[in-house]
């Protein structure tokens, strides 16, 4: 079997590839479904109810879309530039952790000034934790993955010894938790009586911010040559070390910034459990996104439509909700074939 | 000093070996792929996959060997599947990994919460009971130690001396060598490469998944979701730290598991100056420096990420 | 009369890759111990046709048969059971492996329980003093020479009987003296009842080695003949299809030194010194050669002029102004241009546009971005002034690099390059690959280059292109650089005792006697 370029690769079938995607996923989870006894139709129907159905479902969507959008624009920066930042779920907790020491009494501010600072500080600590594993990389040809992975891990146990130990909230009852947020560091719902809040109006500026410094800019114009080539962007004089590390600071500023988010407008206080893998579903939303920072946003919401719609779902169908992760992870997979398929003609000789 | 004291108990040892089982398992199935020019970054979730799958298939009754080969079974179609992105189509072979890793476990914790919705409590099975060699296992400390170990143990020091056989003294062993070298030299000697990388991602698959099932079949008795706990991202570790070869992963995982039991046993011996979470941060620490330490020196596969691409000009 | 069945024959071999009709219907034969020469230009289609015959590519059409026998396509196994072996241009070995398995690498069945080594070893030294070439069987390939490396490819296709073998482009990285001791060995194989064919564009190896020659061109065949009943102009002219361009260099008046290096030191792994106390000086108005086999330090001569290494040792200074740690950017804004041998990998980013590519050592002026925003209209403004300037043939500035000829690749560079008027150009290998028009038109812009005022520092392992524009020639041999001597002064074969390092005046070299090479010079005298 050869694979052989298309000689052009017409918009519709560049449309194609996550269509296909998310069609195959659906059609591999609707075996599942079908082998836990229920229908497909049926619920698929109230996954979708579930995310869209009703005002307060759908605001629930884009209460999660929210960090989504964030550890999304962080993968698909540094993927862009070839640097693979896994590491996207420690970065966020650096993140809230930064924002939770300074955020619950320690400086006393406006909102106004507040709520930048959090994030801007949030930022940092992200983008700090990125940089060990990006130097280690940059200096000592230490691959990237592993260590971003390794680094979750010790990031989380950091976390819980801080809301088991020293940030631990007296009056929070014995729960593992910090002390929540002063007033001034909340951010605020979009629509009353429901969790939306506007971190989301933050995300999408951070996309369209992201979209037009890779568009527009001499960094991303840098980043992008990297990424293609660090050899040949070496040769042009472009400084492909300091691209690396930009890039890793932006990306984990990105992933720094949805920890502030769900912080500051969704939880109120950190927890083990503020981050239910937002960090590696990043990755599959940059991924279905095909890098793009403004797909990020669309696929941010595939996959927040399909995780909100399979709690729903599973309530109601006595499916377990990890059908959604099944469902992500295949699309994920679908996506790379697809991708294929529409760039190469497969030959069977 | 207290820590050279307990490291001539016994029991510090036959810890150590029984720890280092999965590690062994998963580091040569990495390495096998890794050598013919393939990372997989699968690992974590297909030890995951042959975790729950081996347990499921001894709960529903079956044996526990029947369990090991069921894993190895569910290991090497996730292997497979690897294989047709990454070799066949010359996908990326970082995104299908962690793919990979992302299917296998969730379709894992999927299946087994189907399969026991109402389990408060992980409900145990009867695992392997260590083996009793007599007469050997009488010789003071090495008896124990070495001979009073669960039989996937013995097995994992079998799987080293196998594959290092294999992978120096065979036809087999030298194409796959030569597969992570220069593929084009494998295929001008009539060979095919993507035959090879295909059988060697399914075989270390397979290995990573009996890896996994280790930890339910022996180490413990239970399944429960999560398990794995990032044993999969310390073997790739090991694999450079190794220098890809099987006895130094043999060595590498005993090391590594060495410190980790001492990380436990100091944990509990010390006063509580400094809490337990940071004992258990110590095996990714060390799997951190590990990497720094012999990257310098690394002696990587000079094909390993690099896809093949037939009849391309 | 009774006529053998021809060791080889290639039947109406047609080969598409896409569009591009790479082979179109080739016939082709070969008799036993017989050797015959296949020439071309780059892209004529030879190294396809040859990757059929091995089993690399499945053609569209055709078919091939050994002895006789059909032999099914697409597989190097039937190749190699029908006894056709093959020496690939870039060698097919693994270099962290020994010798004897790289040789001994799927001769034995795969699921067999051992490797037979010490057979294998009985066998390897039988062939070497059967055939007289000598390598170390436990010698770790990275640690062989070119030549040494090119006997155990050759070694590996002896080992599995192969009855005709195929070379491609085998002297391409050997000096003169190794080229004639390798048509020695292949005269004594063929003397022994191979067949052998060899792909080259070298037209003097075809000459003096082959019974037979075939050129293809644009994939079709347009000539085969015996070489006795042809000249070197046939065959140029065939290869071409009509008269051969070439840029006649006349030397202009030389102006101020514009690049001095002295005393250059680098260091390589093991203690080797790649560049061994190196001295060069380049004048304005000149066209300086560098020959020599690659490996002996051209490499770090031209990441150094590029700004891609620092030396250990020595100093370099450009239009007179000292340079400690040369970096790419630093040596673009000293005017310095730079062409390098890679060009896919180097030299161009193959998955962004034109446009990207020729802005990639310019995008931080101020004409074209300021405070971090790029300016899209003066961009594109400048590719499409450059486009049209150098003729590189692509859709647009939006058209993405990777899908251009090489051709059209390099007019890419060249046009990046001059457009920043420097005063000094470094190029390495600027015509491999390209096809004669190319290979003229590049020629025709260094040349103009210099008679602007530029110094041309020009690396070549091509000697024809050294003689052809060059003003002054320099031979590099383990990181030290010869006297210079002008083109006319010196023969390929004084040049080639220098390439292999066996003197280092070449003004005083005599060749030796029993190797005849003409004289090539077309300098006409100086202008003063």
């Amino acid at each position: 079997m050869r694979l052989e370029p298309r000689e052009n690769v017409s918009l519709a079938l560049k449309a194609l590839a996550p269509t296909l995607a998310i069609g195959m996923a659906m059609g591999f989870c609707s075996l599942l479904i079908i082998w836990s006894g229920a229908s497909p139709l049926e619920a698929w129907g109230l996954l979708l109810k579930g995310s869209l159905g009703s005002t307060f479902a759908l605001t629930e969507t884009l209460t999660r879309a929210t960090p989504l959008i964030f550890t999304g624009l962080a993968a698909a920066v540094a993927f862009r530039a070839k640097l693979w930042n896994i590491g996207g779920e420690g970065q966020l907790y650096a993140g809230a952790c930064m924002a939770t020491w300074l955020g619950t009494g320690l400086l006393d501010l406006p909102a106004w000034l507040m709520l930048p600072l959090l994030f801007l500080t949030g930022a940092l600590a992200g983008g700090l934790l990125l940089l060990g594993p990006t130097l280690l990389k940059t200096k000592l040809a230490v691959d990237e993955v592993v260590t971003t992975l390794l680094l979750n891990f010790i990031v989380l146990l950091f976390v819980n010894w801080l809301v088991f130990g020293p940030w631990k909230d007296p009056m929070a009852m014995g729960w593992p938790q910090a002390a929540p947020v002063v007033d001034s560091a909340v951010l605020g719902q979009m629509i009353a009586k429901t969790r939306l809040h506007w971190g989301f109006i933050i995300a999408l500026a951070c996309a369209v911010g992201a979209w037009a410094l890779m568009r527009f800019t001499t960094w991303g114009f840098e980043i992008r040559a990297v990424g293609h080539s660090p050899q040949a962007s070496r040769f042009a004089g472009i400084p492909v070390n300091a691209a690396i590390v930009r890039t890793a600071l932006l990306s984990g500023g990105l992933a720094g910034c949805a920890g502030v988010a769900e912080l500051c407008g969704l939880k109120g206080y950190l927890t083990l459990d503020l981050s239910p893998g937002f960090g590696y579903s990043g990755i599959v939303v940059a991924m279905l996104a095909a890098l793009h920072p403004l797909g990020v946003v669309a696929s941010a919401m595939f996959v927040a439509v399909v995780s909100i719609g399979a709690d729903s779902m599973s309530r109601a169908l006595n499916i377990s909700n990890y059908i959604a992760d099944v469902a992500t992870s295949t699309a994920l997979l679908a996506v790379l074939v697809s991708m294929l398929v529409s760039r190469y003609r497969i030959r069977w000789r | 000093m207290d820590i050279l004291n307990f490291m001539l108990e016994t029991g510090f040892w036959l810890a150590t070996v029984r720890m280092a089982t999965p590690l062994i398992f998963g580091t040569l199935g990495e390495l096998i792929c890794e050598r013919a020019g393939v990372l997989n970054l699968g690992i974590e979730g297909i030890m995951s996959a042959g975790c729950m799958s081996g347990w499921i298939w001894v709960y529903m009754g079956g044996s526990l060997w029947g369990g090991v080969l069921f894993a190895a079974l569910v290991g090497g179609a996730f292997g497979l599947l690897h294989a047709a992105f990454t070799v066949q189509l010359g996908l990326s072979q970082h995104v299908t990994g962690l793919g990979i890793t992302m299917l296998a476990s969730s379709c894992s914790s999927f299946v087994f919460r189907m399969l026991l919705p109402k389990a408060t409590t992980p409900p145990k099975i009867v695992p392997f009971q260590n083996m009793d060699i007599p007469g050997l296992s009488d010789i003071p400390f090495i008896g124990p130690v070495f001979f009073q170990q669960s039989p996937l143990t013995v097995l994992a020091v079998v799987a080293v001396v196998v594959v290092s056989y294999v992978l120096y003294r065979t036809p087999a062993g030298l194409a796959l060598r030569m597969s992570g070298e220069n593929p084009m030299a494998v295929e001008s000697q009539g060979l095919s490469v993507f035959s090879i990388r295909t059988w060697a991602v399914v075989t270390g698959s397979a290995l990573m998944a009996v890896g996994g099932a280790f930890l339910t079949l022996s180490a413990f008795d239970a399944y429960y979701i999560g398990m794995v706990n990032g044993r999969g991202w310390i073997c790739i570790a090991l694999v450079v730290f190794a220098s890809w070869r099987p006895g130094k992963a043999l060595l590498g995982a005993t090391l590594f598991a060495a410190f980790d039991a001492i990380q436990m046993r100091v944990q509990q011996q010390a006063a509580m100056a400094v809490s337990y979470q940071f004992y258990l941060m110590m095996p990714y620490v060390f799997s951190i420096i590990a990497l720094i330490v012999m990257s310098r020196r690394a002696a990587y596969p000079k094909a390993l990420l690099v896809p093949f691409r037939k009849g391309e000009r | 009369m009774y006529t053998p069945k021809p060791a080889l024959k290639l039947s109406n071999i047609t080969k598409r890759f896409g569009s591009l009709v790479a082979n179109d219907a080739i016939s082709l034969e070969l008799a036993h111990g017989e050797m015959l020469a296949l020439l071309g230009e780059n892209g004529a289609g030879k190294t396809t046709l040859m990757n059929i015959l091995f089993g690399h590519y499945v053609p569209d059409e055709g078919r091939v048969q050994i002895h006789g026998k059909t032999i099914p396509q697409g597989s190097p196994r039937e190749a190699l059971h029908a006894g056709v072996g093959m020496v690939h241009q870039h060698f097919t070995l693994g270099e962290n492996m020994t010798v004897l398995e790289n040789i001994i690498l799927g001769t034995e069945p795969t699921l067999s329980l051992s490797l037979d080594t010490a057979t294998a070893r009985g066998r390897l030294t039988t062939l070497m003093e059967q055939f007289g070439l000598a390598v170390t069987p436990d010698a770790l390939v990275r640690d062989l020479s070119v030549g040494q490396r090119q006997r155990v490819e050759i070694l590996k296709a002896l080992y599995r009987d192969t009855n005709i073998l195929i070379l491609d482009e085998p002297t391409a990285v050997l000096t003169p003296q190794e080229s004639d001791h390798l048509f020695e060995t292949l005269r004594l194989l063929v003397d022994k009842g191979l067949s052998v064919i060899f792909i080259t564009h070298k037209l003097r190896e075809v000459m003096t080695a082959s019974d037979r020659c075939v050129v293809l061109r644009h994939g079709k065949v347009v000539l085969a003949t015996r070489t006795d009943e042809t000249d070197i102009e046939t065959l140029a002219r065939a290869m071409v299809g009509g008269e051969v361009p070439r840029a006649e260099r006349v030397p202009g008046k030389t102006g101020e030194e514009l690049l001095r290096l002295k005393g250059i030191t680098v260091d390589g792994p093991q203690g080797r010194a790649l560049l061994d106390g190196l001295d060069l000086s380049l004048r304005a108005g000149e066209i300086l050669g560098i020959a020599g086999v690659s490996g002996n330090g051209q490499a770090q001569l031209a990441d150094l002029v590029c700004g891609l290494l620092t030396p250990a040792a020595g100093t370099m200074a450009v239009g007179g102004q000292p340079v400690p740690r040369p970096t790419p950017a630093g040596m673009v804004a000293l005017g310095v241009g730079r062409v390098p041998e890679d060009r896919t990998g180097t030299g161009l980013i193959g998955d962004m546009t034109v446009q990207e590519n020729l802005a990639s050592e310019v995008y931080r002026d101020n004409e074209f971005s300021r405070f971090g925003l790029l300016n899209f209209a003066n961009l594109r403004r400048r590719a499409k002034a450059l486009i049209e300037r150098f003729d590189v043939r692509c859709p647009g500035p939006g058209a993405t690099t990777r899908k251009l000829s090489g051709g059209n690749m390099q007019k890419l560079i060249l046009a990046r390059v001059l457009s920043g008027q420097p005063s000094v150009i470094l190029v390495n290998q600027p015509t491999w690959g390209l096809d004669v028009g190319a290979a003229a038109f590049v020629h025709r812009r260094l040349m103009e280059a210099a008679e602007r005022g530029a110094g041309v520092l020009l690396i070549s392992e091509d000697l024809d292109e050294l003689f052809q524009v060059t003003d002054r020639i320099q031979v590099m041999y383990r990181g030290r650089l010869s006297a210079p001597v002008r083109p006319c002064d010196v023969d390929a074969a004084q040049l080639g005792l220098a390439m292999s390092g066996q003197t280092m005046n070449l003004a005083q070299a005599t060749p030796p006697a029993q190797i005849p090479y003409p004289a090539t010079c077309t300098h006409r005298e100086t202008r003063s």
